[in-house]
């Protein structure tokens, strides 16, 4: 090792505002795509999960499940989508647990960043991997048979929509990650809480073919208003009429306040449980 | 002039079996361009210590500065001045060597070419030019310790803050650690260092803080804290260990305080104010009881003998405390060999 370990190097470098904040983002965006990038494993569970549901639940149920005004692979989609991008916020959660006792976190927070930069950098970094399973997953159902019956805008509302809601979501699984003991935890909690949500919703069967108490869970489910919306958008929705509840008839503005509540409430709260947690 | 000020530092958690009193009004100054070593055994508050300092826990009670900065109220202001060596290395596994520092580089603001140019050059003086281009996962423990470390010194920071920086590396690589913190403090830098390792403490500080319990129970130059224990403690190692009683009562005879019996029960050592007259009565009466003995001498006190007096405690029985194998990236440090006191001494 040379004597020398700082020849004339930069002392301080101060930098503040808008420039910096992006800049922190990036650079902790980037570091997230690499990781994709050098787990293999990582990308092809993100691209091979949605194949193999798009395929088992056309192929499976599809003869099985009837759905008035058009066929089961038309309707299945939307719940697809839904589910697939609920899940994958998930990693959010697990990523932010990892990192957190992995110790990284603890460099980050004794650097002079942005500290919502980390946080920025993480949901950023998993709309990617969501959106690259979201293009993947359009391409398989296009494969079976899937169209799109509505214009391409409302095509493009509906994809931004599902994405959107994801990232959304990132944040709430982000929050939770901080506020767990290891990584395992919420994996294991997520799927107590995922599987529910996902599968007494709308997402697979028409809701109206459920027992009374499942089937006012699931008008009422968020993911429900989520799925209703994109299948309208995407002009999959057939003859079945629209349950008569309020988050179903407005599905639209039920997912957008959805969306804006969720951001309101977990980023900042997200940002301030980041600026206190610390390994152990 | 003080660089880094604490004063009072308190700091209690939760746990099953009660509050803990991690810091129970620490105090802490340490002058700028100089070592100072936080000293203690597991649990003592040294890591809480360093992320108070760090910004990454804030106290219960107390305030503390570095350079003029107060630390609670501004901390962002603090992370540009300072640099940290966690006492788990918190290096991305995916990322190369290379690709963490130019990351820390970037999130200092130091701009694309800055950062990958000051990468660079840290990646080829902790002698990692061959690996620095391969992910961190495939590296060895001292090789994460060195990409660690060469992540706190990416802006040459004033204030450089390194937690059990040799804990678990092999005496190699720890010579090599030593080196660099030695040339850093040279060039001006300011170091607050934690460690289990009396030795490493002796070596590397200008000045030592001994804790325990989340206080500062002694503090001072390793020389002044050797002056605690006496001038000088005189040695003598029996033939047999039959003979430890008698020996025991001798020593105690001439020394200043108890003698303190090897685990071995064949070593006995006490602190005396006149070493050679002590040394020669202490012979002259052992040989007079007929004890036999292997060797005997005179040795300088090490800070072993100075925890020991300060806290009751040898150093020795802290290895074994569990808590030291728990590291969160699941790396287990383990110890280095500590050297055995029976080689220090003088013949
Ligand atoms: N996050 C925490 N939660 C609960 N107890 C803690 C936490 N951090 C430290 N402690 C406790 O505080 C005491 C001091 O810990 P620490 O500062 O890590 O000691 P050291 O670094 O000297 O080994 C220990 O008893 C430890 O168990
Ligand atoms: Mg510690």
């Amino acid at each position: 090792m040379t004597a020398v370990i700082a020849p004339g190097s930069p002392r301080v470098a101060p930098a503040t505002g808008v420039a910096s904040w992006f800049s922190d983002g990036w650079a902790v965006t980037k570091r997230n795509l690499i990781k994709i990038k050098r787990s293999p494993d990582m990308l092809i569970f993100a691209v091979l999960q949605p194949i193999m549901f798009v395929l088992l639940f056309s192929q499976v149920y599809g003869g099985a499940i009837a759905v008035k005004g058009t066929d089961y692979t038309q309707f299945l989609m939307a719940g697809i989508f839904a589910q697939t991008v609920v899940f994958g916020a998930t990693f959010s959660g697990s990523a932010m647990a990892n990192d957190l006792k992995n110790g990284i976190i603890d460099r980050f927070r004794t650097l002079p960043m942005s500290s919502s930069a980390v946080l920025i950098g993480r949901t950023n970094s998993d709309l990617v991997l969501n959106g690259i399973s979201m293009v993947i997953m359009m391409a398989t159902g296009f494969a079976v048979g899937w169209r799109v019956n509505g214009t391409p805008l409302e095509f493009l509302a509906g994809v931004g929509l599902l994405l959107l809601f994801s990232y959304a979501f990132s944040w709430v699984m982000a929050l939770l990650g901080m506020s767990v003991k290891s990584p395992e935890t919420i994996n294991n909690a997520s799927f107590m809480i995922l599987f529910p949500l996902t599968f007494v919703s709308n997402a697979f069967v028409p809701s109206d073919t459920l027992p009374t108490a499942l089937r006012i869970f699931a008008e009422w489910n968020p993911v429900s208003s989520l799925v209703q919306t994109a299948r309208e958008l995407f002009g999959n929705e057939g003859s079945t009429p629209t349950p008569d509840v309020w988050t179903q008839q407005h599905s639209l503005a039920t997912v957008l306040i959805g969306i804006a509540v969720m951001l309101v409430v977990f980023v900042p709260w997200c940002i301030r449980r980041y600026e206190s947690i610390s390994s152990r | 002039m003080t660089i880094i000020e604490a004063r009072g530092l308190t700091k209690r958690y939760k746990s099953k079996s009660g509050p803990v009193h991690a810091l129970d009004g620490l105090d802490l100054s340490v002058p700028r361009g100089t070592v100072k070593a936080l000293l203690g055994p597991n649990g003592a508050g040294k890591t809480t210590t360093v992320k108070v300092l760090t910004t990454l826990t804030r106290p219960d009670e107390g305030s503390a500065t570095i350079a003029g900065i107060d630390v609670l109220a501004d901390p962002r202001a603090t992370r540009r001045v300072i640099g940290v060596s966690g006492q788990y290395a918190a290096v991305d596994e995916n990322l190369t060597g290379f690709e963490n520092l130019d990351m820390i580089g970037r999130l200092y603001h130091l701009g694309r070419a800055e950062s990958q140019r000051r990468a660079r050059e840290l990646v080829d003086m902790f002698d990692l030019t061959a690996a620095g281009d391969r992910p961190v996962k495939g590296f060895s423990g001292g090789m994460r310790r060195r990409i660690d470390l060469a992540g706190a010194l990416v802006t040459n920071p004033e204030v450089l803050f390194l937690d059990e920086p040799t804990t678990g590396l092999d005496p190699r690589s720890r010579l090599s650690l030593w080196g660099i913190i030695t040339d850093l403090v040279k060039e001006g830098t300011t170091v607050l260092l934690t460690t289990q390792y009396l030795e490493e403490a002796d070596q590397l500080a200008d000045d030592i803080s001994v804790i325990d319990g989340g206080r500062v129970i002694a503090e001072g130059t390793s020389d002044q804290l050797k002056e605690q224990v006496g001038g000088h403690r005189v040695v003598v190692s029996l033939m047999t260990s039959d003979a430890r009683e008698e020996a025991v009562r001798i020593l105690t005879r001439y020394g200043d305080g108890e003698p303190v019996v090897s685990s071995d029960g064949r070593t006995v050592d006490v602190g005396v104010t006149n070493g050679p007259q002590s040394l020669q009565s202490v012979l002259a009466d052992l040989e007079a009881s007929g004890i036999e003995l292997h060797d005997a001498g005179m040795r300088r006190p090490t800070l072993d003998d100075v925890f020991l007096r300060l806290t009751g405690r040898s150093t020795e029985v802290n290895a074994g405390d569990p808590d030291e194998t728990a590291g969160p990236s699941g790396t287990k440090p383990k110890k280095p060999k500590k050297p055995k006191r029976s080689k220090e001494k003088a013949a």
